[in-house]
């Protein structure tokens, strides 16, 4: 069994954000996505997500290393200003590495 | 007479929150009950539209268009006024020119009670009422702007979720006719109040939440929130009194233009004014308009159109 290095990037954020955030992610070339639903509290304070416009999603990206730091770069360009967003890179492992 | 009942839910979940209790609904079942509120309304009217539909529609349709851009402009005004900035103010104001779905299924159960007659086709209104005010406020916030995504906009607004089901509803009432729709008509009367009672009470819940912000927002926000409804309910009374419209109709179109939405023009000016502050749209609308209308808001523009009827206007 061979392992793999691969960048996770993680990026929480306003479930309003959502169509937004994967035309972004098709465009920067990511090779998938996974989003879940999300609750927590933050600097914008609690995030109940028990209202819509509360709602949050997590989504998770695996990729190549310089991929994900150029959507985050876009990212932070695009919505820190005005949103509540976080994300972050992490070296994760993994066992096909043609699918990310 | 007493509380209606369904009011009485609203208070329940009002209190319920604001104790802190651990009662909560599934997000699902809120879906759920606004989903069949929505259609029920829209059936209803269809099916009445159907048989009543006459060529002054066009024309009231047009004026009620009007109401929808007028509204946040006087909003806007009032809020520059209380010395809002310009962002939130425009924010705020596109909220306040739209309409609250929720609101009118309550005024529907209030008069309908009351046996006072409405038009049918006010259900109309409320769809035409939820597309300007959105564009007005952005336009307020931005001016023309390059960057404004107004097809992806479009889309949010046209196909936004309440005004699909409103119209989809009137369609399928009007198209299939009160003989067809007898299966379905409890949806609109034995089935309509117990609806509409459990998603007040998950309003009351989610209004509570909102109460709490309003501490941060201070007094300025909750006096804009109590005046505008009173000052739109007598525009829009008066506005229905030059249509013609009946009693019931008057009040329901105050009721409409006193009503602030919290449902699509959140969404949509997240979007397109994300420099807003969005708590401050929702704990005015949710906060404290919403229960204002509920609780005091209905009754008092239903005499303001007895009034009105009462002077000759």
């Amino acid at each position: 069994m061979s392992i793999h290095q691969r960048t996770l990037l993680t990026v929480i954020c306003e479930a309003a954000l959502e169509k937004k955030l994967v035309a972004d992610l098709e465009q920067l070339g990511a090779p998938g996505w996974t989003i879940s639903d999300a609750r927590g509290r933050g600097n914008r304070g609690v995030r109940s997500a028990g209202w819509d416009t509360e709602g949050n999603i997590r989504v998770e990206i695996i990729c190549a290393r310089d991929v994900a730091e150029r959507i985050a770069a876009h990212l932070q360009a695009k919505y820190y200003a005005n949103y509540a967003m976080v994300c972050y890179l992490a070296q994760v492992e993994v066992l096909r590495p043609e699918r990310f | 007479m007493g509380l209606d009942p369904v009011v009485l839910f609203f208070i329940f979940g009002l209190l319920a929150g604001l104790v802190k209790s651990e009662l909560k609904l599934p997000p699902a079942l809120y879906e759920t009950l606004s989903i069949i509120l929505l259609l029920a309304i829209g059936l209803h009217g269809g099916v009445e539209l159907a048989e009543q539909a006459s060529p002054t529609l066009l024309g009231q349709s047009l004026l009620v268009l009007g109401l929808g851009v007028l509204l946040p402009v006087l909003a806007f005004g009032l809020l520059r006024g209380l010395r809002f900035d310009r962002i939130n103010a425009a924010a705020v104001a596109a909220h306040y020119g739209s309409v609250s779905a929720g609101t009118f299924a309550v005024v529907v159960a209030y008069l309908a009670a009351r046996q006072v007659e409405f038009e049918s086709y006010m259900p109309l209104f409320v769809a035409i009422l939820e597309i300007p005010a959105i564009l007005v406020g952005i336009l307020l916030a931005k001016g023309v702007s390059r960057d404004t995504q107004w097809k992806e906009l479009g889309r949010e607004i046209f196909l936004g979720k309440s005004i699909m089901l409103l119209l989809g509803g009137l369609i399928i009432g009007a198209v299939a006719g009160k003989e067809a729709i007898k299966p379905l008509e409890p949806l609109y009367t034995s089935m309509f109040k117990p609806v509409l009672a459990f998603f007040l009470l998950e309003m009351g819940l989610i209004a509570s939440g909102q109460l709490g912000a309003l501490k941060k927002h201070g007094v300025r926000l909750a006096v804009f929130a109590l005046c505008m409804p009173l000052l739109g309910a007598l525009i829009g009374a008066l506005l229905a009194r030059a249509m013609g419209l009946s009693l019931g109709g008057t009040a329901m179109l105050a009721t409409l233009a006193a009503s602030a939405s919290y449902i699509a023009v959140p969404a949509a000016m997240r979007l397109a004014v994300p420099e807003a502050n969005p708590s401050l749209s929702l704990t005015a609308s949710l906060g404290i308009t919403f229960p204002f209308n509920i609780l005091v808001g209905i009754p008092l523009y239903l005499r303001l159109a007895e009034y009105l009827m009462a002077w000759g206007l």
